[in-house]
C-alpha cells in the first residue's frame, strides 16, 4: 500500500491489521524513552491547507517517535500566498525528496490529485467533507479497547453529519467492522441524500440513548452557522446536547467519544465531558499510536498489506 | 527462524535432539550462575520470537538449580533493525520488560546467532530502557558468519554452516536445513 486516502485503501482486513499493529506502538509510547529508530532518514512533510492543531501535533509526535524528519509547511507564510498552484507546491516539496506528505485540504479529493503528482506516499489528514481516515482508525482503536469487538455493537453518531468528514469515515469504518450505526441529527444537519449509506437515521436522541454501546458526538461547527441550518445553538443543545440527565440514560458500559475540539455547553456539557466514560483523552493518546502504525506501514515496514495474509 | 525471513523451512539433519536441547539449557543455566556468582540482579530477556520460549526454559532451569527465579522479559527489535522490512513487526511479538534495567545484569537470549544484526538492534533497544551494569548473550546455536563484532557468552551448540543454509530451533531439538520459497 502506497497511499492512505480513504479507508477503502485498507479494507476491513487492513483496518484490523492496523489496529493490531497499533498495540505495538502503544507499548512504544509508554516506554521511558518513547522513541524507536524505525523511520530514521525518512522525511515527512505536512501540507496543511486548513487549520488543525490536534491532527497536526499528533502526526508530528508520531513521526518524531519513529525518528523521521519532519518538514513544516504553513500555508499562511508560504508561496501559496503569492499565488502558487497546488500542483506547483506539491512538485516543489516533492523535489526536496520527501518520503511522505500528510495533506489536509478544504476540497474533497485534493489528496487524491496530489497522489498523482508525486512519488511520495500521501496520507489524507482530512479533505473537505470527504474523509479523515486516521481519525476513523483512532476511533476504532479506542472503541475496540472499550468494547472488545464491533460485531453486533450499536454506535450512534450525533450532530452535524452534513459537514463532517469524520462522520463519513467513521460510518465506513464502524460498519466495515460489523457495527450497527445510527445517525442522530436534525434534518437540516443530515446530508441531503443518504441512499446507500448502511445506517439508520433518527431525530430523537432520547430514544436512541438506552440502545447504544457508544455515542459519538460531533463538534457543532460554529463557523458554518451562517447557513442558518438550526435556529440557535441553544436550541440545538436542548435537543441534541449531552447533559448529565441524558448521560444517565446510557447503558452502564457505553462510552462517549468526541473528535475534538469540544464545545462545552453546546454538544456536550462540562460535567459530561469530565465523566470517566468520556474517552476523549484516550482518543488523543491512541491517535499518536495509530498514526505511528500508519507511517510505519507506508514508509518503514517494506510490507505490502495486501500480501501479508500468508504470515 | 533465521534470516532470510519468509519461505518454509525444510529440515535435512537433526543437530540436537530434545534431550540434547534440555542438557544444553541445563549447562547454560549453570554457566550463568557461575559467571555471575549467583543470580542477584540478573534479568533474562528473550528476543522475539525464537528467544522467548528459550528464556522461559532457561529461567525455569535457573530456579531449579539456584532456588531463585530471575525476572524474564521479551523484546521485539523489529523497530530497531537496520534492514527494516526483512522481518516485519508482528503484533503478537510483544515487548515486555518487567523490571527497571538500571544496574542489572541483562542476559539476552536468542535461538540462533548469525550475522549479529539482531543483537546489535537489541543492544540499541536495551539502551532505551535503561543502563544495565552489563549485557550478556546466550544463544542456543552459534552458526558463524558474523558481520559485526559480537560474541556470545553462553552457547548451546557451535554449528558450522553455509550461508544459504537455515537453522531451526524448536521445543524438540535443533535442525539444519534450507529455506524454500
Amino acid at each position: 500500500m502506497k497511499h492512505l486516502l480513504t479507508l477503502d485503501d485498507l479494507g476491513a482486513d487492513g483496518v484490523r491489521e492496523i489496529l493490531d499493529l497499533t498495540d505495538t506502538f502503544v507499548e512504544v509510547s509508554e516506554r521511558q524513552i518513547p522513541r524507536v529508530p524505525a523511520l530514521r532518514g525518512k522525511t515527512v512533510a505536512w501540507l496543511f491547507y486548513e487549520d488543525s492543531t490536534r491532527t497536526r501535533l499528533s502526526f508530528e509526535t508520531a513521526a518524531k517517535r519513529l525518528s523521521a524528519d519532519t518538514l513544516n509547511f504553513s500555508v499562511s507564510s508560504s508561496s501559496v500566498k503569492k499565488g502558487e498552484s497546488l500542483r506547483d507546491t506539491v512538485e516543489t516539496v516533492s523535489a526536496m525528496g520527501v518520503d511522505a506528505m500528510v495533506v489536509r485540504h478544504s476540497s474533497a479529493g485534493a489528496p487524491h490529485r496530489i497522489a498523482g503528482w508525486t512519488d511520495a506516499s500521501v496520507i489524507n489528514a482530512g479533505d473537505g467533507r470527504h474523509a479523515h481516515p486516521t481519525q476513523a482508525l483512532l476511533d476504532c482503536f479506542t472503541l475496540r479497547s472499550n468494547l472488545q469487538s464491533f460485531e453486533g455493537r450499536h454506535i450512534a453518531i450525533v450532530g452535524d453529519i452534513k459537514h463532517s468528514r469524520v462522520a463519513r469515515s467513521d460510518v465506513r469504518a464502524f460498519t466495515m467492522l460489523g457495527a450497527e450505526v445510527t445517525l442522530v441529527a436534525p434534518q437540516t444537519l443530515l446530508p441531503p441524500c443518504l441512499d446507500g449509506w448502511p445506517v439508520k437515521v433518527s431525530h430523537d436522541l432520547d430514544s436512541v440513548l438506552p440502545t447504544v454501546d457508544a455515542l459519538y458526538l460531533l463538534r457543532m461547527q460554529k463557523e458554518r452557522m451562517t447557513e442558518a441550518l438550526i435556529p440557535s445553538l441553544r436550541e440545538y443543545s436542548a435537543g441534541y446536547g449531552l447533559d448529565l440527565a441524558r448521560a444517565a440514560q446510557l447503558p452502564q458500559h457505553a462510552v462517549v467519544l468526541h473528535p475534538g475540539p469540544m464545545n462545552r455547553g453546546v454538544e456536550i456539557t462540562g460535567e459530561v465531558a469530565d465523566l470517566p466514560r468520556t474517552v476523549v483523552l484516550d482518543q488523543v493518546r491512541n491517535g499518536i499510536a495509530v498514526r505511528m502504525a500508519v507511517l510505519y506501514l507506508l514508509l518503514g515496514s517494506g510490507v505490502d498489506l495486501t500480501t501479508t495474509g500468508a504470515q | 527462524m533465521t534470516p532470510p525471513f519468509g519461505g518454509v523451512f525444510v529440515a535435512r539433519t537433526e543437530v540436537l535432539s530434545a534431550d540434547d536441547l534440555k542438557r544444553a539449557i541445563w549447562r547454560m543455566a549453570h554457566e550463568i550462575i557461575e559467571r555471575n556468582q549467583g543470580l542477584d540482579n540478573v534479568v533474562l530477556i528473550g528476543l522475539q520470537t525464537g528467544g522467548v520460549w528459550l528464556a522461559v526454559l532457561l529461567g525455569e532451569a535457573l530456579e531449579e538449580i539456584d532456588g531463585n527465579h530471575p525476572p524474564v522479559g521479551s523484546l521485539d527489535v523489529a523497530l530497531y533493525r537496520d534492514d527494516i522490512g526483512l522481518r516485519p513487526v508482528m503484533p503478537e511479538a510483544v515487548t515486555d520488560i518487567p523490571v527497571d534495567l538500571d544496574n542489572r545484569t541483562v542476559v539476552l537470549v536468542d535461538d540462533v546467532l548469525f550475522t549479529g544484526r539482531t543483537i546489535r538492534a537489541a543492544l540499541d533497544a536495551i539502551a532505551d530502557f535503561g543502563r544495565p551494569r552489563s549485557v550478556q548473550l546466550a544463544v542456543m546455536v552459534d552458526r558463524g558468519h558474523r558481520e559485526l563484532p559480537i560474541r556470545p557468552d553462553y552457547i548451546g551448540k557451535n554449528l558450522p554452516t553455509r550461508r544459504d543454509e537455515a537453522v531451526d530451533v524448536h521445543q524438540n531439538g535443533v535442525d539444519l536445513g534450507e529455506m524454500q520459497k
